[in-house]
């Protein structure tokens, strides 16, 4: 498969692998952002093959991780709502709200439908005029473009029974909260390639600048990932913290400019709560006012909203890079992706959920047994 | 009678009772005269055989020597129709798959059908055609059979559960729990057709693939690895599994466990087909845990895994057969795969149902 197949070629892997061990000379911790890179990582056992001196510590890049919980028991309580169809990305569907989650919504008989984007929800309202609509828009910058175009095209057809639930977070400012933390132990970054796809990588320099760390935007094949952690490793070794481009093939410094005109058009800075990290000022995204009309949060009145996480869970600490999901003593035990306690156990981004699945949840001689 | 002719007639004549010709309607499930019209209508025909003809209330067959194999299934797919098959091939391959794996001849089979109010009699034709062309194809009799209709709304279109009875003629054992360490793991093709084409069919994708489901009956594929295993203790085959929903993971987790052995696969060599491949891509799924209906997995002695693998490669469901692991004696109940970078991780069963990925 093109622009697959050939970063995953094993020889080049393993090479860049041995150029990484030539030029580390001490330990560094280094944090992928994105819960992509996460799993690809795992999966393919890229943190297995690392020189010792490298330690990989995973990100907040987890949309449904960081989808605060507040938000998520507003989504139950809509999509329970008889004369709703409620859509979501399929991901969004297992992550525990309070008590329950949207598959037990729809077990309940609410009208909860996967859909692989959000204008497919807004055609979904098209063929529903006596339904409302709504579609759960989370997600980085990735989703935003679509989500907004969402709006707009509900917009543009006259729609009155479509809106949406709101939850966008942005990444430099994940970023400056983790480096501005006491507790903080990244000394560079993996900046998440599809971000940077929609927003290039222009605010990167002076975050570089301001905190003195390396930012290096990385692709999500074994190949990337090796060649995004060379980079780093490189400047670390240097002295040196800039913004640097290590997926050429998907970036530029300026982004898809016509994407962030959308997101513009549609989305304002808000503060925003993170799941289990706290509430991180201008760091996401709501409707303008010019689009109230499709907001799903003033369409519907849910109350007031108790919410309860688990007091085991550390997902919080994970996203920050403080801790690793075997930290946590409800990981493979208590807490599963069949029985989750937090949502990093759910997603196909979450760290947890990438550990349980690649079986880091055994003991190492049990996995070293062929190598 | 024509219209014309109708129109030709003095009114008001005696009404012509109506006909239900074109929908199924909760009478064709009565047990009265719609449903025996039905039935001789669109069932006798293409599945005619002497125990049918009989018209008793259960078809009795002769079964030569040899002990029995006994299985059933339940098929609900949306859509019914999708490249290259149907709910109808699905249910008779199913069914005569799972006999097959248990190293029986699929002799005999049932076929239950639950209808929707409303549906074409057309599309139930087509189905009842392509379940016959299918049975002719594995060389099994549908012996029995049951037709029942629902209210609209409270099925899909239709459900078909077929049972069927095999014979197996010889002494040796296959079974999930007999992998041996040192054994060879091969698969008998490409993996995840049949999952990508229903989810194409369903327009569920966002975009054209060009997948064709490999739904097929593999008994003859079985017949001829048995007939060709003559290892001294007939016991060259251990294991014989059709892939089925949770797909090739799933499946070899169940043996692993079942057996107490470790599954080890090679990712260089996993079969998969270029659209399947980039159709995973996209929507973040593992081909490893994409559902197969016309594929099998055989666990078998290293010194019979080339024959076997010839003998595969001979038949028409089998010429892309190719050898994807091996087993050995530890971590017990663990499948993992080397990947193609040289790392390893564990295969695990899978987790609720698959979703697609956000981003």
């Amino acid at each position: 498969m093109k622009y697959v197949t050939e970063y995953r070629d094993a020889e080049l892997v393993q090479s860049t692998l041995r150029e990484i061990g030539r030029v580390v000379t001490r330990p560094w911790v280094i944090m992928e952002i994105c819960g992509g890179q996460t799993h690809s990582i795992v999966r393919h056992g890229l943190d297995q093959l690392l020189p010792p001196e490298i330690e990989l510590v995973h990100g907040p890049g987890c949309p449904v991780c960081v989808t605060p919980l507040e938000l998520i028991d507003k989504a139950l309580n809509i999509a329970a709502r008889p004369n709703v169809i409620f859509a979501s990305y399929g991901d969004m569907l297992r992550v525990p709200g309070s008590g329950r989650d949207l598959f037990a919504v729809r077990a309940d008989g609410g009208d909860v439908r996967v859909v692989y984007s959000p204008l497919d929800a807004v055609k979904i309202a098209q063929a529903n005029p006596d339904k409302e609509v709504v579609f759960f828009a989370i997600g980085f910058e990735t989703t935003a473009p679509a989500n907004a175009m969402s709006v707009l095209q509900a917009r543009s057809l006259g729609l009155t029974n479509y809106s949406v639930l709101v939850s966008h977070v942005c990444v430099p400012p994940a970023m400056h909260a983790i480096l501005s933390s006491p507790h903080n132990r990244v000394q560079g970054f993996l900046a998440a390639g599809h971000v940077n796809a929609v927003m290039g990588y222009w605010q990167y320099p002076a975050i570089a600048a301001r905190y003195h760390v390396p930012i290096v935007v990385t692709g999500f094949e074994p190949l990337d990932v090796a060649t995004g952690i060379l980079a780093v490793v490189r400047q670390l070794e240097e002295g040196r913290a800039a913004a640097e481009n290590a997926y050429g093939r998907a970036v530029t410094y300026e982004g898809n400019r016509p994407a962030q005109q959308v997101i513009e058009q549609v989305f304002e800075v808000r503060d925003r709560q993170w799941r289990g990290v706290g509430p991180i000022p201008a760091s996401g995204w709501g409707l303008r006012p010019a689009f109230a009309a499709f907001d799903a949060e003033t369409r519907f009145d849910v109350g007031e909203i108790h919410t309860q996480e688990s007091p085991v869970c550390i997902a919080g600490q994970i996203l920050q890079g403080l801790k690793k999901p075997h930290d946590c003593p409800a990981f493979g035990t208590e807490c599963t992706p069949e029985s989750p306690l937090g949502a990093t156990m759910v997603s196909s981004e979450g760290a947890c959920a990438a550990y349980y699945r690649y079986g880091r949840h055994l003991e190492n001689y049990e996995l070293g047994v062929m190598n | 009678m024509s219209n014309e002719a109708i129109s030709d007639l003095e009114a008001p004549a005696c009404p012509m009772p109506l006909r239900h010709d074109e929908k199924i309607v909760l009478g064709h499930g009565s047990g009265g005269r719609m449903s025996h019209d039905l039935i001789g209508r669109l069932f006798q025909r293409p599945f005619d055989n002497p125990a049918l003809r009989a018209a008793n209330d259960a078809g009795v067959v002769a079964v030569p020597p040899g002990r029995l194999a006994v299985s059933t299934d339940s098929h609900v797919v949306t859509p019914l129709f999708f490249p290259g098959g149907d709910i109808g091939r699905l249910a008779i391959c199913g069914t005569v798959n799972d006999l097959a794996m248990m190293g029986a001849t699929p002799l005999y089979l049932t076929a239950g059908f639950i209808l929707e109010e409303g549906l074409d009699v057309a599309v139930l034709a087509r189905v009842v055609e392509s379940m016959q062309v299918a049975a002719a194809e594995a060389g099994v009799q549908i012996i029995a059979g049951d037709t029942k209709v629902v209210q609209r709304g409270k099925a899909d279109g239709l459900y078909i559960n077929t049972a069927g009875v095999g014979v197996i003629s010889h002494d040796r054992e296959i079974g999930g729990a007999l992998a041996q360490p040192g054994d060879v793991i091969i698969l008998s093709g490409p993996m995840g057709d049949h999952g990508i084409a229903v989810l194409a069919a369903r327009g569920e994708l966002g975009f054209a693939a060009d997948v064709i489901s490999d739904v097929a009956p593999l008994n003859h594929l079985v017949a001829e690895l048995i007939a060709a295993d003559d290892s001294p203790a007939s016991d060259g085959i251990r294991v014989l599994r059709d892939p089925t929903r949770g797909g090739v993971a799933t499946t070899l987790n169940e043996i692993a466990r079942q057996s107490n052995v470790a599954l080890i696969l090679d990712e260089r060599v996993l079969p998969v087909r270029p659209p399947v491949a980039a159709a995973c891509e996209m929507l973040g799924f593992d081909p490893l845990y994409i559902a197969n209906e016309g594929k099998l997995l055989a666990i078998v002695a290293e010194e019979e895994a080339q024959k076997v693998l010839a003998t595969m490669r001979a038949t028409r469901y089998g010429e892309e057969a190719t050898i994807i692991g091996r087993v050995q004696a530890a971590p017990e109940g663990r499948v993992l795969l080397r990947t193609s970078i040289g790392s390893t991780r564990v295969v695990d069963m899978l987790a609720g149902e698959i979703l697609p990925r956000i981003c």
